[in-house]
């Protein structure tokens, strides 16, 4: 299952932290800071799979932004890779050329687009016409 | 997708801008604590809120607690919001709930309130809302409070698709923080497994991960889900690009839900049916076969989607183990990949590889990449991925190929990263110790590890190492040899010393007599290195001197001088100095004779566990490669456990054995090694009628100086301890029978006398005994025996039974 899901920029900032179990908050503190370090240190020659305590992260990076998502030893690395780029393109889709300053002032929005596509830590929803159109339907509401 | 009416919240785009403009992290909390102030004012005011500024008010607190401030008002503003009927007003109110309030118990049958209302309206988006809310946060209440609507959301056929998508992982949630609040009773069953089949892909995407969790946990009840899986799979692999319009990701039809299947069906052995079995067999050979044809497109999205599919496939063709085409054909597919241009599929088919080899129906197939995995080892530049070749190359080691594998991780052992050498320490070890086959080779082998990564070599393996040689009596020389040689290196690591030390000391008699390695050579070499060690070392070679001194009485004087002199005689370290006091006294009164049967050589180790194999499983608790290829052990412990199959008497440990019958309630447990070797026998003696103490084993009493209880006696048929404490004049004892027969001991009495001048000197102030012991039984007789005069003689017990 997903443990967790970040986005954080190269600076350290975090743009969305999504957590599908319990941890403490200083705890979420702490990894957020490991991930960081963990990921940001990577470059091309490496693999989009880095082992995380006793997880592991798949991430990408676009742009400025590193999106993580935190899994399980023996989830699939490559199904979890393409979920990550599924959900971006969601986003840019939503947002328009997405960038990092909709995610900021967003922010309450973007929780709405990852809780379409991930629940309980598994993946709800992959397809992004069904994505979009429920987007657009919860934006025209009041 | 610009704001719309009523969801401007300009407010809060302000106070967002206002947080990023500020220059200094004290201005930040200069602007946060202000709005703070804020809010809490507007939260207090007497006219009540409406529900727009509520929103944004929760919504800039939200915020700040994103930004790492803590926030301990607004709750019951939030969940106000939850209330209302307007969908933003809501949204802001769950998401509050989610992020802030989700581990806090105020509130929580307020807010469990909201929520059934939610989802017993009619409003889907209000439901979904609700179910999101669950599915986050969802605990042990939630579970009680909702174990009957929400699997009947899932079920029934009025629930439009997305409320069951979210239903379904609701549950999902709800199970794995508390299964038993929810009773998910038989009747939904099938409709669950039903869901397989939904129409909507969405639906089964989410249907499958509870089906998944709900199987681990109850597969019998579930195994109906194999079939439908099975003939989901194979439509979607089968269908066309253009069938699934919606679902289709980069040409690649519905990957993440096949991906799914495939994972679900290997929480099941293959299937009995034919027709299913063969139907799955054919979408696995229909993967494969995909993989063959020409990529769709040049975008690095299709061809992950394409392969993502297909390393599951083969992940459940390993799992189900049985059709050797299948994994052959996979074995070769995998070798295509450790050779492609993207780092991500060569890690990933090194990791499969893995698992491929240790089938026996794949492992000679996977052999064939030998060559290729070498060449990873040396020439990727992510660790990881060379971490996977390492992993790999010690999976697909056999007797054939064990020198060269083992020659390889040498070689790359020089060179590795730090965090992956005491790994490959342990996997060298184990390897070259399980192919040797000339343990000439496995000396070689051992020696240069502990030259090259002397560091990361752990006691462990070393240990065996000796273990290995004090077992095999055909390399002990050549042993000594080499230890020899190694010891004239000008850097020795401390490990080495260790062993080598070890080594001469039980066996440098045998290159005694070469020119190069006599007696006193090999003791200059050593000592040349003492002052180097640390004292557990030094410890080990004082050891090894004292070997010397009865191995080789000439250098006898010299060895004493070492003894003697201050460092060791006074040193301040407790081990050394008692080490050096005791075996200087120990060369000094000794008779040769008995020096000799003291230093005896050590005798063979009993064969258990690798403790390698264990320390490997401690550092590496995922790998399950390694499980399959070694031979299923007990699970024994290295030194600790004392098992009565011991054929051998001699233990090296002998402080196991103290804290053992300390430990014990009983004063001896009879699991101790002395009493084991008889236990056999005792079932078929004959019972005589008394027993005199001065005819078998009697225990030195001189013991007693240094413990608090020991065996005094002991025979086959029973065992006679006793335990001691003694404050000033008065000893209070406890004297242990111990029936070691399967028979009953009746008519027991004991009687100690205390002969000529014992009777002035001591007295004695026992309790009765009980006059039967059963069967495998201890009976205790407490007293004290006070000192009143000086005495020199012992009481003598007298112990009759039938």
């Amino acid at each position: 299952m997903i443990r967790f899901i970040l986005i954080q920029n190269r600076a350290g900032k975090t743009r969305l932290a999504k957590w599908f179990m319990n941890f403490h908050d200083d705890e979420k503190q702490k990894l957020i800071e490991e991930v960081h370090a963990l990921v940001t240190v990577r470059d091309a020659k490496h693999t989009n799979f880095v082992e995380f305590r006793n997880f592991k992260i798949v991430y990408r990076r676009y742009a400025g932004l590193y999106f993580c998502i935190c899994v399980d030893v023996n989830d699939n690395n490559l199904a979890y890779l393409e979920a990550i780029h599924n959900f971006v393109e969601v986003l840019n889709e939503f947002f328009h050329n997405v960038c990092e300053l909709d995610l900021v002032f967003n922010f309450y929005k973007v929780y709405s687009v990852v809780d379409e596509m991930f629940l309980a830590g598994e993946i709800r929803e992959t397809s992004q016409i069904k994505v979009l159109k429920q987007l657009t339907t919860l934006t025209s509401l009041e | 997708m610009r704001n719309m009416r009523g969801d401007a919240m300009r407010g809060l785009a302000v106070f967002i801008s206002d947080i990023r403009n500020c220059k200094s992290r004290e201005a930040e909390l200069r602007r946060i604590n202000k709005e703070l102030t804020n809010i809490r004012q507007r939260f207090r005011a007497d006219k009540t809120l409406d529900g727009y500024q509520k929103k944004k008010y929760v919504c800039k607190l939200l915020f700040i607690f994103l930004l790492g401030h803590d926030i301990d008002f607004g709750y019951m503003e939030a969940v106000n919001l939850l209330s209302s009927n307007k969908y933003t007003e809501k949204q802001i109110g769950y998401l509050f709930i989610s992020v802030i309030m989700n581990s806090s118990t105020e509130m929580k049958q307020l807010i469990i309130q909201n929520i059934r209302n939610d989802i017993q309206s009619r409003n889907p988006i209000f439901i979904n809302l609700a179910l999101q809310c669950v599915a986050n946060i969802g605990d042990k209440e939630m579970a009680t409070a909702f174990t009957h609507e929400i699997p009947r959301l899932l079920t029934s056929g009025d629930t439009i698709d997305p409320v069951k998508q979210s239903a379904a992982l609701c549950l999902l949630r709800l199970h794995r923080t508390s299964p038993e609040s929810l009773q998910l009773n038989t009747e939904w069953t099938a409709r669950i497994i039903h869901l397989l089949n939904d129409q909507h892909l969405g639906v089964a995407t989410a249907a499958v991960s509870l089906i998944d969790a709900l199987v681990k946990r109850s597969p019998d009840e579930y195994k109906g889900c194999v079939n439908l899986a099975v003939s989901r799979l194979s439509r979607i692999v089968t269908s066309s690009y253009t069938d699934f319009q919606d679902y289709t990701y980069y040409f690649v039809p519905a990957p993440w839900l096949c991906v799914k299947l495939l994972r679900l069906l290997q929480n099941y052995p293959p299937p009995d049916d034919p027709s299913v079995r063969s139907r799955l067999n054919e979408c696995l050979d229909t993967i494969l076969n995909k993989a063959q044809e020409p990529l769709k497109s040049k975008k690095v999205q299709h061809s992950n989607a394409r392969n993502a599919v297909l390393f599951e496939a083969i992940n459940l063709i390993i799992h189900m183990d049985c059709e050797s085409s299948l994994l052959v054909r996979a074995c070769n597919q995998l070798g295509q990949f450790l050779q492609n241009r993207e780092t991500n599929l060569r890690y990933l088919a090194l990791e499969s590889m893995c698992l491929l080899a240790t089938s026996e129906f794949s492992h000679e197939a996977v052999k064939k990449h030998q060559e290729t995995v070498i060449n990873a080892l040396k020439s990727e530049r992510d660790v990881s991925v060379r971490q996977r070749a390492v992993d790999l190359l010690y999976a697909m080691c056999d007797r054939s190929n064990a020198e060269d594998i083992v020659q390889e991780m040498l070689t790359y052992l020089e060179t590795a990263d730090y965090t992956i050498r005491e790994e490959m320490v342990l996997k060298i070890a184990i390897l070259s110790e399980k192919y040797a086959v000339d343990y000439k080779w496995y000396l070689d082998i051992m020696l240069k590890l502990i030259r090259i990564a002397g560091d990361f070599v752990s006691e462990e393996v070393w240990y065996r190492v000796i273990q290995v040689v004090v077992n095999r009596s055909d390399v002990q020389s050549y042993a000594a040899k080499i230890a020899f040689e190694a010891l004239q290196a000008p850097a020795c690591h401390e490990n080495m010393i260790k062993v080598a030390g070890y080594i001469l000391g039980e066996y440098g008699n045998l290159i005694a007599l070469d020119l190069r390695s006599t007696p006193m050579i090999q003791f200059d070499l050593l000592h040349s290195k003492y002052h180097l060690c640390s004292p557990t070392t030094r410890s080990l070679l004082l050891s090894t001197y004292m070997k010397f001194i009865n191995l080789f009485p000439e250098i006898k004087q010299h060895i004493q001088d070492v003894l003697r002199h201050d460092s060791n005689y006074r040193s301040s370290d407790v081990e050394i100095q008692q080490r050096a006091i005791e075996y200087l006294r120990l060369s000094e009164i000794c008779s040769p004779t008995v020096l000799a049967t003291v230093l005896e050589i050590m005798p063979p180790y009993p064969e258990k566990q690798s403790p390698l194999l264990v320390r490997l499983k401690q550092k590496k608790p995922l790998m399950e490669a390694e499980n399959n290829s070694e031979p299923s052990v007990t699970t024994t412990t290295t030194h600790t456990e004392d098992v009565p199959k011991f054929a051998e008497t001699a233990i090296h440990l002998n402080q196991q054995q103290q804290q053992q019958q300390q430990q014990n309630g009983l004063l001896v447990s009879f699991d101790t090694i002395e009493s084991n070797t008889h236990f056999g026998e005792s079932t078929s003696y004959s019972l005589p009628s008394t027993i005199t103490t001065t005819e078998t084993t009697i225990q030195s009493s001189k013991k007693f100086l240094f413990k608090n209880s020991d065996i005094i006696f002991e025979n086959d048929l029973l065992q006679i301890g006793i335990k001691g404490e003694a404050t000033k004049h008065i000893l209070r004892v406890e004297f242990y029978y111990g029936n070691k027969t399967n028979f009953n001991l009746t008519n027991i009495s004991t009687n100690i006398t205390l002969l000529d001048e014992l009777e002035s000197e001591l007295r004695l102030n026992l309790e009765p005994i009980k006059p039967t012991i059963d069967p495998k039984a201890q009976i205790k007789q407490s007293g004290t025996i006070e000192c009143l005069q000086e005495f020199r003689d012992l009481p003598k017990i007298n112990f009759s039974f039938l």
